[in-house]
């Protein structure tokens, strides 16, 4: 729907801005299930496949993925300025609220109450993650070579622990090579 | 703290932000090694502190960042530190995103971000992985998670409300 031209529709950098405020301000426990959520459901600024396209290639650049996915949403947009709100949005309030945070922090330490709240809403927050993760695959082919990325990915990163750098390194051009081939 | 240490806390900030391929986390033990065994400019405790408080608080998990940098130094430090970790990494993935705008059907683009995919949602998963256990102290709190697996997959029911039951659970003691 987005691409009839081979241009993505314009979205004006305040919409932007307001759009990853409103992401960042629900992003407990990370920002990925928040952005999915808001830009393909909710304004449906980019299909299932765009998103996760977008996001793999978020994930591959250096930085945080949130901020990555942020600046190159925005750009594909409304250019750099779009970047720049995205970024904008995304940065200021969480900034203004872990610094208040850390404020209160120094001054009242841990008590008791927030400290069990925030304990169930992180048991949450990892359930949403898991739940992306299971809506995401949904774009996989319906071919056993994927899943063995997933698999390998899942088991050197997760279970084993290994450095990120190397595993994404081993395993990167393989699965290039074999999307290039049309295997995945 | 003076200014040439601060100066030399965001040139080497800058240079993880480089680094930090798949996100900040993945430079978390290299800033611990830096801030608490190199520099000793708070102790491990208080560096845990900081990055929970973040994990806690809405937005990006990068924000551990200007709160070590706030402890370290204050005012200067946060926004300072901010910049170091955001600059670096916000304009390499401009330029990619303008390569991108401008050649989205090229062959080897497409088949680099098909490949990377499957490595993607491998990532996430595996995030969960680590998470699960860091979060929840006993099989109450992954009764937790399981529920909100079930609850947001299988209902139309908003994520914001599975996170305020959350904290809800934890405060009549659930978890």
């Amino acid at each position: 729907m987005q691409e009839q031209n081979g241009h993505p529709p314009r979205i004006s950098a305040r919409d932007l801005f307001l759009a990853f405020t409103g992401i960042t301000l629900a992003s407990f426990g990370g920002a990925l299930f928040w952005s999915r959520r808001a830009i393909v459901e909710r304004h449906r600024w980019l299909s299932e496949h765009e998103f996760v396209e977008i996001l793999a290639l978020a994930q591959l650049l250096p930085g945080a993925n949130g901020v990555n996915l942020a600046v190159l949403i925005g750009y594909r947009f409304d250019g750099v300025r779009g970047a720049f709100s995205a970024l904008a949005g995304f940065l200021t309030l969480p900034f203004a609220v872990i610094m208040t945070l850390g404020f209160l922090h120094r001054r009242f330490g841990e008590m008791p109450i927030v400290h069990a709240a925030l304990t169930g809403m992180s048991a949450v927050a990892v359930g949403l993650l898991i739940a992306m993760a299971s809506r995401m695959v949904v774009v996989l082919q319906r071919r056993w070579l994927p899943w063995v990325f997933v698999t390998l990915t899942f088991v050197g990163v997760g279970v084993l622990r290994w450095p990120f750098l190397a595993v994404v390194g081993v395993l990167a051009p393989f699965a290039i090579y074999a999307s290039w081939r049309g295997r995945t | 703290m003076s200014l040439s240490e601060l100066a030399a806390l965001c040139l080497y900030f800058m240079m993880l932000s480089f680094l930090a391929v798949g996100g900040a986390p993945s430079v978390l033990p290299e800033m611990h090694r830096y801030v608490v065994e190199l520099h000793a400019y708070m102790t491990s405790a208080q560096f845990a502190q900081l990055y929970s408080l973040a994990q806690i608080a809405p937005g990006p998990n990068v924000m551990y960042v200007p709160l070590i940098g706030w402890h370290i130094a204050g005012w200067a430090g946060a926004v300072a530190t901010l910049f170091a970790v955001v600059v670096p990494s916000f304009s390499l993935t401009l330029v990619i995103a303008q390569l991108y705008a401008r050649h989205p059907k090229a062959a080897f683009g497409v088949a680099v971000r098909r490949g990377l995919t499957p490595i993607t949602i491998g990532l996430i998963f595996s995030s969960a992985w680590i998470l699960v256990p860091a979060v929840n102290h006993d099989w109450r709190g992954y009764v937790l998670t399981a529920l909100t697996v079930l609850l947001v997959s299988r209902t139309r029911l908003g994520p914001i409300w599975v996170l305020v039951g959350g904290a809800a659970a934890g405060i009549v003691g659930f978890v």
